[in-house]
């Protein structure tokens, strides 16, 4: 019923003189000639008028036409949907986190600094690294703060060198990240296997590649067997090796970067440790290196002495900060809150439950879908549109079609090795329950594809609106409201 | 405690459909040698009720909460509605992922198509995207937008942008041959347009600049704008305090090309200093070159409105390493709080909001002004920000104040040492005169 009440924009419902907020009388004597000659506006054009009854109503009912992770199975591969718990939020904003000013001296924030602190050895040893920072807000800001430390140890060396090699499987991140670090992107191809072709990687690899850019597992779900060799290959000729940690809910207590290779690295918070995704942020992306790259990262380090913390400015290799201040520090509260909720074994269980919940998904629908890749899945499975394109079926119309029962499409746009790929990752928290829903949706869809195509090409049919023209909105782009004339 | 919802039984069955004995088999493309054979070095799990007293605890080492605080420099105690909270706590916003499939991501795309236009409406400009990380970071990438729009590779920045954005701009521009000159800062705080005039030059991509700049001193956006014109240059205006937007003339109205910066202000607590909102407006015509997520407007098939991310040929996902940024993941959750702040303030509210932030800071100027030992030292008109001189050095005057309960400002000597013992002192709309009075009275015990 309330998916038929079409929610205008706020700006279309405004009226003059309403309002959702008073403000105490001014409670100082006023200034005379204050801001004389200074620009000022006459009013704020085009600003809504409503009252708090229509804010509330406004966007609770734009909140009902969202789909999420509270709701039911987010399978969307290479981004760890997983339950965000509720306590989480509540400390992270608890007032003496939430009220804390980032620029109060150290005395008066030792508490936050306790916080990161924790947080950066509780990274440390989940990932074999040996130290964090915790400043990126994002995966892609984590690779760009590593191929910048990278290039700085380099550079340290007398030589910044000019390539990093990305194989064709990577997130499109990667290349963009090494690309404004000033690197040139050479693409390593993958094997029949999946995974990085040795013969061409040892051919790639010179005295000119500053670095290997790795997602272990892969975008495939496939895990890299040959880190161990790859990462020799990487050493020999003096590069080093960055593992891009999206995937690192399959691998949490069972094995750890650092031992297998790894000399940079980035962890998204929002992902492996349960941060909230938040409609596209805020994220957290802290990146681990090993000894030698410490001298090089971003300022200011968090040092501890006899239980009191300070800041460590004086780093005169590092690069620099990458953003202001200390990072998404309510972001950071809520994985050190998750860490401290699981312990070692719950740690470890991530990885466990997240790779038996996509083993069981690829295992039911194996047959139903195209699997391009025999090699064993690690957390994610990627199917293709292969055997629907038959019938004249998408992984497009597929994904549409899953809305219509309940439930969010899995990841399509990548991996670019997979045509028509359908990359499901449902993640530990997972019941049986919703995952014998989706299991029985994917069926039932692959029958319908057969028997009744028009059904997937007419999909969503129950939601808000129905399939959207995308073409449309990039040839002429509305991109803001405006009074009519 | 764990979130996994499977049972024992669950967990056999699954096993049996897959065709293994045991979890462990599903790892067998890990190397042997490489696994890890110990359990992790980490605290032994904790419940709820632990877990909050841990917690708790280590918050109550905070000293610096509950005390009376001045201090602002890019992050700002502002008052918050509880609509704020209490909406975008709905696990509707909270826990989905950016909108992938628009059909079932209407509210949170609808919700960018506004937070758009709200900063189009701030800023004064043509387009808006749907955020950045914050404002340093949305500072660099206006830099390095800068250069892909006119080709150069110079950039002329004020020193009185906020220390650690420059410091952020450093270390995005370094490997990307973009040399960055810094232009100073005149007597009353603004930039010094001579020195300026010198540095500015045909090679220039922007000169980019900070009002109300770090010290608080509102720049005169219009005649920068027109130097950096004169050259073909950009003009590139941060704005760290948001809700000076509410009063102050909007930067694109008085020639900026690029307005970024840093929405805190509007709706976001201070946290430590993250996640924040990064945001960042532009003329039409630098569509293209501009970063991050762009929601747009169309229509279903059945000709009903909708909205969808759109424009995604700039981005990484699509372009790959020629992308305009790297950028994915964005603060979609930040923006909507903004969305929420903004439109329950509203048109009315905002503004008599920024009025009352200028007319206390202004009281507070004069009443510190007056107090015997502290001097104005930067003379331009300010916003709720503003720079005073003591006579005895700040770190002894700082733990006296705080020996009072008082967290005086932030001492500028360290970033600016030609400034020795000044201190930047913010006012907000939250501070009664009664607090503005008790900071002279405790300075003035201080420096007596």
């Amino acid at each position: 019923m309330i998916k038929e009440i079409r929610e205008p924009l706020i700006f279309e419902i405004s009226e003059a003189g309403k309002r959702a907020a008073e403000l105490p009388p001014l409670d100082v004597p006023e200034r005379k000639g204050l801001l004389a000659g200074v620009p000022l506006r006459s009013e704020l054009e085009g600003f809504p008028e409503v009252s708090e009854t229509e804010i509330t109503r406004h966007f609770t009912r734009l909140s009902q036409k969202n789909y999420c992770v509270d709701l039911g199975l987010y399978p969307l591969g290479s981004c760890t949907m997983k339950y965000n718990p509720k306590v989480n939020e509540r400390l992270s904003a608890h007032p003496a986190f939430a009220g804390s000013h980032p620029l109060a001296p150290v005395e008066l924030i030792q508490g936050n600094l306790e916080v990161l602190k924790t947080l950066e050895g509780f990274l440390c040893e989940i990932a074999g690294m040996d130290a964090f920072t915790l400043q990126p807000v994002a995966g892609a800001h984590g690779e760009l703060t590593g191929m910048m430390l990278i290039r700085a140890a380099l550079e340290a060396r007398g030589d910044a060198r000019k390539h990093v090699l990305i194989p064709d499987s990577a997130h499109g991140t990667n290349p963009s990240s090494a690309h404004i670090c000033g690197y040139t992107v050479k693409e390593i191809k993958s094997n029949e296997n999946g995974t990085i072709d040795l013969a061409s990687l040892e051919q790639a690899m010179d005295g000119e590649v500053a670095a290997l850019m790795v997602t272990n597992p892969n975008t495939l779900g496939v895990f890299e067997s040959d880190i161990c060799r790859i990462a020799e290959i990487i050493h020999a000729k003096g590069g080093f090796v960055y593992m891009d940690g999206a995937n690192m809910n399959a691998l949490t207590g069972i094995v750890r970067p650092g031992d297998m290779g790894v000399d940079v690295m980035h962890i998204n918070l929002h992902k492996t440790f349960s941060t909230p995704h938040g409609g596209g942020g805020p994220g957290s992306g802290p990146v681990g290196v090993k000894k030698e790259l410490i001298p090089f990262l971003p300022v200011p380090i968090i040092v501890e002495k006899a239980g009191r913390y300070a800041l460590d400015f004086n780093r005169p290799r590092s690069i620099g900060r990458v953003r202001a201040y200390f990072g998404n520090f309510s972001v950071i509260v809520r994985a050190l809150c998750y860490i401290l909720t699981l312990g070692p074994k719950g740690i470890r269980e991530i990885a466990e439950f997240a790779v038996l919940n996509a083993n069981y998904v690829r295992k039911s629908l194996e047959g139903e879908f195209h699997l391009k890749y025999a090699t064993p899945s690690m957390h994610e499975c990627v199917f293709s549109d292969k055997f629907q394109k038959e019938f004249g079926v998408t992984n497009l119309d597929i994904a549409k079609r899953l809305i219509d029962f309940g439930m969010h499409p899995p990841t399509m746009s990548f991996p670019l090795i997979v045509h028509g790929a359908l990359m499901i990752e449902p993640t530990e928290t997972e019941s049986r329950r919703d995952l014998d829903m989706f299991i029985d949706a994917m069926k039932t869809i692959a029958k319908e594809a057969k028997e009744n195509p028009e059904i997937l090409h007419a999909a969503p049919h129950v939601t808000y609106v129905s399939r959207l023209d995308e073409v449309a909105a990039a040839k002429f782009p509305v991109l803001r409201w405006e009074k009519k004339a | 405690m764990s979130y996994i919802s499977l049972s024992d039984k669950d967990k056999k069955e699954m096993l049996a459909r897959i065709g293994v004995a045991k979890v462990d088999d599903l790892f067998c493309c890990i190397p042997e040698a490489v696994r890890l054979k110990r359990p992790l070095d980490l605290p032994a799990a904790q419940s709820e009720i632990e877990l909050v007293r841990t917690i708790e605890a280590i918050g109550r080492k905070n000293a610096g909460v509950g005390l009376l605080s001045f201090l602002g420099g890019g992050a700002y105690e502002h008052f918050i509605p509880t609509v704020v909270d209490y909406l975008s706590s709905r696990g509707e916003f909270v826990s989905p992922y950016t909108p992938y499939q628009p059909e079932v991501s209407q509210g949170t795309l609808q919700i960018m198509f506004e937070f758009q236009t709200l900063i189009c409406q701030l800023t004064g400009l043509d387009i808006a995207n749907a955020s950045l990380y914050d404002g340093s970071t949305g500072t660099a990438e206006a830099v390095l937008m800068a250069q892909r729009v006119t080709g150069r590779n110079k950039v002329v920045i004020a020193r009185s942008l906020h220390p650690q954005y420059r410091e952020v701009v450093r270390t995005y521009i370094k490997n990307l041959g973009v040399d960055a000159v810094e232009v100073g800062y005149g007597p009353d705080g603004r930039i010094d347009r001579d020195a300026l005039g010198r540095l500015l030059d045909d090679a220039a991509a922007a000169v980019v600049y900070q009002s109300p700049n770090f010290f608080g001193v509102i720049e005169d956006i219009q005649a920068l704008s027109e130097a950096a014109h004169a050259r073909k240059a950009l003009s590139v205006a941060v704005v760290a305090e948001a809700v000076s937007l509410g009063l102050l003339e909007a930067p694109g109205k008085l020639g900026a090309d690029i307005v970024t910066g840093e929405a805190q202000s509007l709706g976001i607590p201070v946290s430590f200093g993250g996640p924040y909102l990064g945001f960042m407006a532009c003329k039409k015509e630098f569509l293209r070159q501009m970063p991050g997520r762009i929601t747009g407007q169309t229509v279903d098939k059945d000709g009903r409105r909708g909205f969808v991310l759109t424009l995604s040929t700039r981005e990484q996902h699509i372009r790959r390493e020629r992308a305009t940024s790297n950028i994915c993941t964005n603060q979609a959750l930040c923006a909507l709080r903004a969305t929420i702040f903004m439109e329950t303030l509203g048109k009315q509210g905002l503004r008599e909001l920024a009025w009352q932030n200028a007319r206390k800071a202004a009281y507070a100027a004069d009443r510190l002004g007056a107090v015997p030992g502290v001097k104005k030292r930067l003379t331009g008109p300010v916003f709720n920000e503003f720079a005073i001189e003591l006579a005895r050095p700040w770190p002894a005057v700082d733990a006296a104040l705080e020996a009072r309960g008082i967290v005086g400002g932030f001492g500028l000597g360290a970033a600016y040492p030609e400034l020795g013992n000044a201190v930047l002192v913010a006012v907000t709309e939250l501070r009664t005169k009664g607090e503005i009075d008790r900071l002279a009275l405790a300075l003035q015990e201080v420096l007596s």
